[in-house]
């Protein structure tokens, strides 16, 4: 579980965010979304460790993250994994030496051990045999999926991933939230996703936060989403008319939930 | 501006405390010393070696130039080539070329990984980035740039033989002889002492300057021109102190 207390955080005289409280939960997929320059990637770098909040807190179960020392931050981040919205992957490195530096860089495996350990992890994310390309030799979708198979490679507790679809087609979108779905369900990982995809809302939102200029301005999960009279979230996710034509005649056909839509 | 100037003296001397912090894997820090040390040294090497021989080569035609129809002796020139290469030319030149050559692609390489967010993939797996991204250049260049330098030095004293010799100027002899006279050996301890200071000025401002980029390509290629303006303002400086404090 990780905790945001009353997040603030001020870049000069703007204030992003203003007083986040939100409670991420263990082993589930939980979702930041929200418009562009709502504060979801600041929170995202907050809840990392990126950047240090103005005031605030973040609990990493009953650790205090942003008070500890650079020992305690370090044992930390051996706990994370992210994927990055450019994915954030070596290119002066191949795909196999790309998710290797994690492992070359902190665990004592053998090179053996090591290359089982990238193949199982290019098989998870259905790109086995891909180990000696650049990442500039695969597409956009193909490296999003090695900077999860990077992210995972150390058996993280918690994965982080900033606007995983963007630049995505829908279909490859839909892939990748359901890789990332998955994963977080078979490793229990707790996994915090940063998007304004309504695709990743409905499919994967199992625990959601809907910030608004800096504020929480909704929180719920992916079945309350339909039924909320909240007029932000209303706002946000029915900003697409066709879309809320859709719900609206399903609604009227008695959909109370995603499932019987 | 003169505060922000002081500003980035404090955050530069405060940021030296993270570059040499004890590395999390010796062996990766030894694989990236390595590739540096190729980086710097070879990939430098061509330049380095042209430099070097004009240097020489027009030190000598102008001396010649200077002292021609005086009662100064001819050998006088060889000896003035080389004690200019050791003392002077060869570390100062040499390491205002790699401040240009090698600066501006470590302040370009960084900024870059910075700007891709390769630096903060990097400080998420738990990597003390500033140290694995600097220390090695450090340490590869204190290293390297001394041999460089000493190349130089022999490069430019042969492209003064090769103009002053073949052409008649002067004689092989009166050319060797000039070498070979009033030799001071801690002429070469100030060469390695100014060759290593330029080195760990040049490597430490590029990697300042890039590590702390912020924004898009224009502030990339505005911080990779202020990694060899202020690398090569500290090191013209450097070089007046350390003569100072190296002759008196």
């Amino acid at each position: 579980m990780i905790r945001a207390e009353g997040i603030f955080k001020q870049f000069g005289d703007q204030e992003v965010l203003k007083g986040i409280d939100f409670t991420f939960e263990a082993g589930k997929t939980n979702l930041i979304i929200g418009r562009s320059g709502a504060g979801k990637t600041v929170l995202l770098k907050i809840l990392v460790g990126l950047f240090a909040p103005t005031r605030g807190r973040v609990w990493f179960n009953n650790i205090d993250y942003t008070n500890l020392d650079k020992k305690g931050i370090l044992a930390i981040r051996k706990e994370v994994g992210m994927l990055f919205q450019g994915n954030a992957l070596f290119d002066s490195m191949t795909i196999e030496e790309n998710i290797r530096f994690p492992m070359d860089m902190f665990t004592p495996m053998t090179a053996k051990e090591k290359l089982m350990r990238v193949d199982e992890v290019l098989e998870r994310v259905s790109l086995g045999g891909v180990n000696p390309k650049y990442p500039s030799e695969i597409s956009g979708g193909m490296q999003k999926r090695v900077g999860i198979a990077r992210a995972i490679v150390l058996k993280p507790k918690y994965l982080f991933c900033d606007e995983p679809n963007s630049g995505l087609d829908p279909k490859t979108s839909i892939t990748i939230d359901e890789l990332i779905s998955d994963i977080t369900n078979e490793e229990k990982i707790t996994t915090i996703i940063n998007t304004h995809d309504m695709n990743s809302v409905m499919e994967i939102g199992e625990n959601i936060c809907l910030l608004k200029q800096g504020k929480l301005a909704w929180k719920g999960n992916k079945d309350q989403v339909l039924n909320t009279d909240n007029e932000e979230l209303e706002a946000f996710i029915f900003a697409s008319p066709f879309l809320k034509k859709l719900v609206e005649a399903a609604k009227k056909n008695g959909a109370t939930s995603l499932e019987n839509l | 501006m003169k505060l922000s100037y002081l500003a980035d003296l404090g955050k530069f001397v405060l940021w030296q405390k993270e570059v040499f912090r004890k590395p999390e894997n010796w062996g990766m820090y030894y694989k990236e010393l390595i590739r540096q040390m190729y980086d710097i040294g070879i990939g430098s090497l061509p330049i380095v070696l042209l430099i070097a021989i004009f240097l020489g080569a027009v030190t000598v035609v102008q001396f010649y130039y200077q002292m021609e129809g005086t009662l100064i002796p001819p050998y006088y020139i060889g000896y003035i080539v080389r004690d200019m290469m050791i003392i002077e030319l060869a570390p100062m030149v040499t390491c205002l070329v790699l401040a240009g050559n090698v600066g501006s692609t470590m302040a370009a390489e960084i900024g870059g990984m910075r700007q891709k967010e390769h630096i903060d993939a990097m400080e998420i797996m738990g990597l003390n980035t500033s140290s694995y991204l600097v220390m090695p250049k450090l340490i590869a260049a204190a290293y390297v740039v001394p041999i460089l330098v000493c190349v130089a030095a022999v490069v430019g004293i042969t492209g003064g033989y090769l103009a002053s010799v073949p052409s008649g100027l002067f004689t092989q002899a009166e050319y060797v002889q000039g070498l070979r006279a009033f030799f001071i050996p801690y002429n070469v301890v100030m060469m390695l002492v100014k060759s290593v200071t330029f080195a760990l000025i040049l490597v430490s401002v590029s990697c300042f300057q890039g590590y702390f980029v912020k924004g898009g390509s224009i502030e990339l290629g505005a911080a990779s021109t202020r990694a060899v303006v202020f690398g090569d303002i500290m090191i013209l400086l450097a070089d007046y102190f350390i003569a100072v404090v190296l002759t008196t």
